[in-house]
């Protein structure tokens, strides 16, 4: 039975090709925009989230502060006003969880006949906790290392593949600004931050050491910057002010003068990025499925007319024994199968549109099942919503009435 | 004793306009017995068609009672009255009302679809009355490849797809030629001879009347004669338009 009346569907629907195929771009472009905006804004937003947990959660970043110096205004960071022994002391902070004073500098390194130039970063182990950053290879460097100022590196992904290739790094000698140092490890890959830069290609030796040997410092102790980590996501706002009381304190700053350093939450910048992918997606997919309701009416106007068009036809039906229902079936399952068809065709496009715009634009795409079959059971749900009433219009239409219509 | 097909008492029916209530039939009551070759005359707006319409259970009588094989139509809803139709009834127009896109097998088959048949029991069933009424050949054409006269065959194939008990036929020849139209009237005599089904069929003229056996006249609404056709006179016979 329902065979049967999918190819009286069909035969109607054949008989005017160009029509359904116009109706259906309807549905084609709906389907194909939601699924493609879809894909561009998850990818978007995959791309925001992926960079935010590669930065480490509830992060703060102290930086020194910025000076007057004969009128002029130097940028923050410009004075030393941080040291390894603020980092200390903000570790006793119980809204800290992990607290991580970073020098950092530039420095060409060498291993055997490969060299290359990199960030190094003088800090502590408490970093790897504080970014959220694993020992691929080998192990990290130690409290001890930094008290006793040892020679010893932990190498990023980019900087172990740069220097030795295939080859295992780990307890191999590389030189650093032409000092011996020893390979303890490799990191694991953290890939690209939010503003692009690649997180890997860095190496990590112990603040210490950075200080006397490496760069060396105007002060002794003195640090760039300080990372610390909340305990919770909730606990930041404490942490905030905890870390500024502490640093005035610290710093011997009287009331109403400036700070002499800058603190800033990064997880809160990460978040209203995230959040802002985020609304972009929901826009885009909004957007989309107003043309997606655009082929649904179209859909709907076109089975009005083919309703009208065809009530003749509908009183030969039903003089010879064709009840409400079969005459409501056969123009719902018409509807269906313009929307359905029109459905995946515009997958094919989405997909493949989406696939295309990864390729040339080099935009991260992401094309979940979720979202295909999103789309799917919605363009299913408006050949039904739209059919329906053509179709129940054609199946209350009185015999006689139908029969004589000309 | 047999039931009979229709039996009808005291059957009214009004069309409502903006200009008032036209009652169309008054009082009309007629009894066709399984087997019965019956003609209906009348001039235009004698209330024939409403009449057979209401007969093909088409359309609603306003007052009055109509017995189909021994149920009363007045008291069946919309489906039971489709059930009717495809399996008691089987329809002729004027018009032909063939299908235009479907060839003709699946046109003679398109009431079995409505009873669940299968595609295959379908396509047999239809070449088998194609066939027979001659057309066993065309049931790949389309209804616009063949002649009138053809096509009112398949219609009439149609008709008789499920088998039933009562044929009615609107001025089945009334867009015929007289030749295509007496090989359409043999057609329905043989039917009715042969294989004992019952027709009730309008028409125009006095000679397509007398393959019938009986013969109703109605005029304003009300049967004026009823008998057989022998035995009518002239005036009874006179052709309508």
């Amino acid at each position: 039975m329902i065979l049967a009346m999918l190819n009286e569907a069909w035969v109607a629907i054949w008989a005017n090709r160009l029509r359904t195929i116009l109706t259906m771009l309807g549905m084609v472009i709906g389907v194909g925009a939601v699924i493609l905006m879809l894909a561009v804004g998850q990818g978007a937003q995959q791309q925001v989230q992926a960079s935010i947990a590669s930065m480490g959660s509830n992060l703060f970043i102290i930086l020194s502060g910025s000076t007057t110096s004969g009128g002029l205004r130097m940028g923050s960071g410009a004075t030393p006003t941080l040291t390894v022994s603020d980092a200390q002391a903000l570790e006793e902070l119980p809204t800290l969880a992990a607290v991580a004073p970073s020098s950092p500098g530039v420095a060409q390194l060498v291993y055997g006949p490969n060299n290359w130039s990199t960030s190094v970063y003088g800090t502590t182990p408490s970093y790897l906790q504080v970014r959220d950053w694993g020992v691929a290879s080998g192990s990290a460097f130690t409290d001890t290392d930094v008290r006793s100022a040892t020679r010893v590196a932990l190498l990023g992904q980019t900087v172990a593949h740069n220097l030795f290739g295939d080859e295992d790094p780990v307890n191999k000698t590389i030189r650093i600004k032409n000092s011996p140092y020893v390979v303890l490890g490799v990191l694991s890959a953290k890939g690209q931050s939010l503003d692009g830069r690649d997180q890997d290609d860095t190496v990590l030796v112990p603040v210490t050491t950075a200080q006397r040997k490496l760069f060396g410092t105007q002060f002794v102790g003195s640090v760039r910057f300080i990372m610390a980590q909340a305990i919770s996501a909730e606990a930041m706002p404490k942490a905030e002010k905890g870390i500024a009381e502490l640093l005035r304190q610290r710093h011997r700053i009287r009331e109403g003068a400036n700070d002499d350093f800058t603190v800033r939450n990064l997880t809160a910048m990460a978040n209203t990025a995230a959040e802002t992918a985020q609304v972009m997606s929901l826009m885009l997919g909004a957007i989309a499925s107003i043309s997606l309701l655009v082929g649904g009416i179209g859909i709907m106007n076109i089975m009005l007319v083919s309703v009208t068009e065809r009530t003749r036809e509908i009183g030969i039906r039903m003089a010879i024994g064709a009840r409400g229902k079969d005459i409501l079936l056969q123009f719902l399952l018409e509807a269906i199968i313009i929307s359905v068809i029109g459905c995946l065709i515009g997958v094919l496009f989405g997909v493949g549109g989406a696939l295309l715009a990864s390729k040339i634009t080099e935009m991260s795409v992401v094309i979940t099942a979720s979202s295909i079959f999103m789309a799917f059971a919605v363009a299913a749900t408006v050949g039904i919503f739209f059919g329906w009433y053509p179709a129940r219009k054609a199946s209350q239409l009185r015999p006689i009435d139908a029969l004589r219509y000309q | 004793m047999v039931d009979a097909v229709i039996t009808i008492e005291n059957l009214y029916k009004d069309y409502v306009t903006e200009a008032g209530t036209v009652p169309v039939l008054k009082d009309v009551s007629i009894t066709v017995e399984p087997g019965e070759f019956v003609a209906i005359m009348g001039p235009s707006g004698s209330g024939k068609s409403t009449f057979m319409n209401i007969l093909g259970c088409l359309d609603v009588s306003t007052g009055g009672r109509y017995l189909l094989k021994g149920s009363d139509v007045n008291s069946l809803d919309r489906d039971e009255l489709a059930l009717l139709r495809n399996q008691v009834i089987g329809f002729v127009f004027q018009g032909f009302n063939l299908l235009p896109r479907a060839n003709l097998e699946d046109n003679v088959a398109l009431p079995l679809i409505y009873r669940g048949v299968k595609r295959s029991e379908r396509l047999a069933k239809s070449n088998e009355l194609l066939a027979k009424v001659g057309l066993g050949k065309y049931a790949k054409s389309r209804p616009n490849q063949i002649s009138g006269g053809q096509q009112q065959r398949v219609a009439i194939a149609r008709a008789l797809v499920n088998q039933p008990q009562l044929l009615l036929a609107d001025e089945p020849t009334g867009n015929l030629d007289t030749r295509t139209s007496k090989e359409i009237m043999a057609l329905f005599s043989h039917l009715n001879k042969s294989e004992g089904i019952t027709v009730v069929l309008i028409t125009h003229e006095p000679d397509i009347a007398m393959h019938a056996n009986r013969l109703v006249r109605l005029a304003d609404g009300k049967i004026v004669y009823d008998g057989l056709v022998q035995h009518a006179s002239a005036e009874h016979l006179e052709p309508t338009s």
